[in-house]
């Protein structure tokens, strides 16, 4: 018996890992020292119960993306992130429970003042596709960062189409 | 007028550093530059600070003033003139300097016409021994106002961030960088300083509370409140000229507004309602004006509206957009950021002719604000990946880089006189 939940938490582990975030921190660490060998894998399927994956966390659910990039000085959500942010404001119309915030960004070039509005701005229109697409409003807060969070420092195009962006954070 | 006396002295007497903070290095000069020579002042070697080479190196860097070698002579009285002798500079400047048995210092000195062979000004100040930087910016100030006729700004401050590392500072400087002081230091951003009108306070926006929130802070007291901090970003403070109010910009109502409020935070009016991003107050002199950064019209540009409410009216129309207005001192025109060909520039732009006057040409220039006199505009840049400061004279004529020892300088603001 004491062999048998052995091989069950290792498998646990194993499948916790390949269900994990592409986080690192968020993956859980390989089982080490087991003195035991474990036992062969097609003997135990039907011991393990369901792994309840938060379908937030799910790599392959389109509820793990989280982020929208904007062109220069724009703030429409682009056609290739809409069915994200509708996924989100899905998932909060049917977890009225969860609630959270939409952080804008905007690149460096322009003022830090004009950015902080346009930071503003692109996290309103993030939240307005959420609220249409079920979310209620109270579920969902905004805040803006401007040009004074970057996520990449460099001076350059690839660094600013990085940080022109809005970030879908859970509470 | 005493209260504005005390104000000085105190602000005097905050300054402890003489270490400079930034490395300062000018290029250009005025059309017509004055000829000078200041002779090094009788007893100053016992000083931690050397007043004839602080008035010089003030005096250079305005660019108006070119410094005649006074060659090995060192007349500190008027009888040890030999007027013949300085012929080449059109000013003298000589003087002496005094610890006195409290550990006061006496300082006198005297400008010289050298070829009517008058004295222009002669003074004698006493102060504490701290001071003696303060004295000879004040000496300074008091010979570009004599040539030049405009006040001289060398006594006055400037206030910065500096972010080193994930490090943010609030700091306050002698306008040549000397005297560097931290108002506050967080590991959140800080941005926009804004300079109350008498310089005993700055108001400025942290994030220290994970959104845009504005506070303003006793330079005296060093005791700070949140002015603004309604629900959304809250940013852009700029203080009336009559230090009564304040304009900010709040998006509690929706998109970025600009809205007036009592320096307690009292009495809170909205004064835009566009759908459009309004920012970046500047008061008019006369405090009945406002201009701002607006999107409104498509692009980012420059508008002006009257503080009661009313039609705003559209100032820019060069370039892609326009950020950042200020107003210069005499209220005659406004500097901007000038954003063309995805390059950011300084630029003045006049009330009356509408006439644009690009200052700056190395395209990463921004926040730029005008000296008290008007003559010299203050910017932030960028050098070898560093954030530094910059000026620019009024005319584009005199260029000033003054680079930190560490970190990035940003959203730099020049405080005003204190009298």
């Amino acid at each position: 018996m004491k062999k048998l939940s052995l091989s069950v938490s290792v498998l646990l582990i194993s499948l916790l890992a390949a269900c994990a975030s592409d986080k690192p921190a968020e993956v859980a660490p390989a089982p080490v020292a087991a003195t035991e060998a474990p036992a062969p894998v097609a003997d135990t399927p039907k011991e393990v119960a369901p792994v309840a994956v938060d379908e937030l966390n799910d790599p392959n659910n389109i509820l793990s993306k989280r982020e929208t990039f904007f062109d220069f000085d724009k703030s429409v959500v682009k056609a290739e992130f809409k069915p994200m942010v509708q996924a989100h404001g899905q998932y909060l119309a049917s977890h009225t429970d969860r609630k959270i915030v939409v952080e804008g960004n905007a690149d460096e070039r322009g003022s830090s003042e004009y950015n902080l509005a346009l930071g503003s701005r692109r996290a309103t229109s993030v939240k307005k596709m959420l609220v249409v697409s079920g979310a209620k409003a109270g579920q969902v807060a905004t805040v803006s960062f401007g040009e004074s969070k970057p996520r990449d420092t460099a001076h350059n195009e690839a660094a600013w189409s990085q940080n022109r962006r809005a970030d879908i954070v859970y509470k | 007028m005493l209260i504005r006396n005390m104000l000085f002295v105190l602000l005097l007497s905050m300054s402890f550093s003489v270490k400079a903070a930034l490395d300062i290095e000018i290029t250009g000069a005025g059309e017509h530059q004055i000829p000078i020579s200041v002779v090094a002042f009788a007893g100053e070697d016992t000083l931690t600070q050397k007043i004839g080479t602080v008035i010089a190196n003030d005096l250079k860097r305005s660019g108006l003033f070119r410094l005649v070698d006074p060659a090995g002579k060192t007349p500190h009285e008027m009888r040890d003139v030999v007027y013949s002798e300085w012929a080449e500079a059109d000013g003298l400047v000589i003087g002496s300097a005094v610890v006195l048995a409290d550990g006061r210092i006496e300082v006198k000195f005297r400008l010289l016409d050298t070829h009517k062979q008058t004295q222009l000004l002669g003074q004698s100040v006493i102060s504490k021994g701290d001071q003696v930087r303060a004295i000879a910016h004040k000496i300074a100030d008091l010979i570009y106002e004599k040539f030049t006729g405009d006040a001289g700004v060398f006594s006055t401050r400037i206030a910065y961030i500096n972010r080193d590392n994930k490090i943010f500072r609030l700091v306050v400087a002698d306008s040549d960088g000397y005297g560097e002081q931290s108002v506050l230091t967080l590991k959140q951003p800080i941005m926009s300083p804004s300079w109350s009108p008498d310089g005993s306070h700055l108001a400025y926006v942290t994030f220290e509370q994970d959104r845009a929130i504005v506070y303003v802070q006793s330079l005296f007291t060093r005791q700070r409140f949140a002015l603004a901090s309604f629900e959304g970003s809250n940013s852009a403070p700029a203080w009336s000229p009559d230090g009564k109010q304040l304009a900010i910009v709040l998006t509690r109502d929706g998109t970025s507004s600009i809205y007036i409020v009592r320096p307690d935070g009292s009495g809170l009016r909205r004064l835009t309602y566009t759908d459009a991003i309004d920012t970046e107050p500047s008061f008019s002199p006369d405090g009945r004006f406002l201009i701002f950064a607006s999107d409104r019209g498509g692009s980012v540009q420059i508008y002006r509206m009257p503080v009661d409410g009313g039609f705003g009216e559209r100032l820019t129309f060069e370039g892609n957009n326009n950020f950042s207005p200020r107003y210069s001192p005499d209220g005659n025109s406004f500097v901007f950021m000038h954003s063309t060909g995805g390059q950011f520039y300084i630029a003045t732009q006049d009330f009356k002719t509408k006439q644009i006057q690009v200052l700056t040409n190395v395209g990463w220039e921004k926040k730029p604000s005008y000296a008290p006199n008007g003559k010299i505009i203050l910017f932030a840049t960028e050098s070898l990946g560093r954030g530094i400061l910059s000026t620019v004279s009024s005319d584009g004529m005199v260029k000033q880089k003054m680079t930190p020892q560490q970190g990035d300088i940003r959203e730099p603001m020049w405080g005003p006189f204190l009298k």
